[in-house]
């Protein structure tokens, strides 16, 4: 081990507990997987250190790629926010949970690592470059000596896939309605089967704050849009009109449509629903800006209420 | 700890000079990406039976 390794290990070995301490301790899900990744990676530099380079990549092709990619959607799936609470569930494990990791570590470290110290370090250099490289050396020992065990773990994959799949499956209880279900139902409920009509049908403007009229003369509210409704932009309907359009349609003379309203009407004044007080036709107020562009603009001029 | 044996593992196959321990290590890689998937599947079907992901909840099996 010369020293460049050594200071990986030790970088790379903090990191990874490091992650794995945030991963128990965080509340959050995704902090904890977030923190998994971290140890993960590591764990891949450290691989790669110990001149197996193969494992290292699938290290972070199957972990930090496709199995932290499923824990996240599984996540999302199930909700971010169900954190848990601080509540010991099972009661006063923590304490033997300490003790025993401890004995544990004290196991590993004196047991196996005093007989470990002086032990000859043989190194990979010769395994690796015997077959050309580490991953067609694995891939021998894959496919003679672990023959058998590696076809079980297709086996294994397959299954699990199957599983999952079994799992995660959902029985369908009720028919998924066809296209037929459907149309018969929008005929059949309540609600308009086709296009609802265009404002100013059959009325005497085409404006959309204009209600259609309906053939006997009534007025069809759901022609507006709902916005123009909502904010009460409708177009007050006349009835001297709707006299008309019903005397037009129950076949009245052609006279009287080819004859238009009384001449000099005053204009109704969008939303006050009156005629607007009448201006002067000189003298007119020009705002200062306006003028000065030489482009006036007269706002709410209309004619007078008596001129043809 | 499958991650702690497989490091183990890796790095006395270094110390041995073959590669059997990286081959070991790798079935660990796969069995415990099978383990997921099922994990996870089966915390789907909780959720979706339960409304909760919470692993203390479900005690159908405890009665």
């Amino acid at each position: 081990m010369n020293t460049g390794e050594t200071v990986v290990f030790w970088i790379c070995a903090i990191l990874a507990v490091l992650g794995a301490v945030g991963m128990v301790v965080s509340r959050k899900a995704v902090h904890s997987a977030l923190w998994v990744a971290l140890t993960m990676i590591n764990l891949a530099i450290l691989y790669v250190a110990n001149s197996a380079p193969f494992l290292g990549m699938v290290q972070i092709v199957v972990y930090t790629g496709a199995v932290m990619m499923l824990f996240l959607f599984v996540l999302m799936v199930v909700g971010v926010d169900s954190s848990d609470s601080l509540i010991e569930t099972i009661k006063g494990q923590r304490i033997p949970a300490i003790l025993l990791t401890l004995g544990l570590a004290i196991l590993l470290v004196w047991g196996i690592g005093s007989s470990l110290t002086g032990a000859p370090d043989l190194g990979l250099e010769d395994a690796n470059t015997v077959d050309g490289g580490n991953v067609q050396g694995i891939a021998r020992l894959l496919f003679t000596t672990f023959l058998i065990p590696f076809e079980a773990t297709s086996a294994l994959l397959i299954t699990a896939a199957m599983g999952a799949m079994v799992l995660a499956h959902r029985e369908r209880w009720i028919a998924k309605p066809t296209q037929k279900v459907l149309s018969i139902a929008r005929f059949r409920g309540t609600v308009h089967p086709g296009n609802l009509p265009n404002p100013g049908i059959y009325a005497r403007h085409n404006a959309v704050d204009t209600p259609a009229l309906l053939p006997d003369g009534t007025p069809l509210m759901e022609s507006i849009p709902a916005p123009v409704r909502a904010r009460g932009d409708v177009a007050p309907v006349d009835h001297v009109e709707l006299d008309e359009v019903k005397a037009i349609s129950e076949g009245a003379p052609s006279e009287s449509r080819q004859l238009h309203r009384a001449v000099g009407d005053p204009v109704q004044h969008r939303r006050h629903r009156r005629s607007g007080a009448s201006q002067r036709d000189h003298r007119v107020h020009v705002g200062r800006a306006h003028a000065q562009r030489r482009k006036p603009r007269i706002r709410g001029l209309r004619p007078h209420e008596r001129q043809p | 700890m499958l991650n702690a044996a497989n490091l183990a593992f890796v790095a006395f196959a270094r110390m041995n000079g073959n590669l059997d321990g990286q081959v070991v290590a790798f079935f660990v890689m796969v069995v415990a990406a099978c383990e997921v998937v099922v994990g996870l599947a089966l915390i789907v079907t909780v959720f979706r039976t339960r409304r909760s992901a919470s692993v203390d909840e479900p005690n159908l099996l405890k009665y």
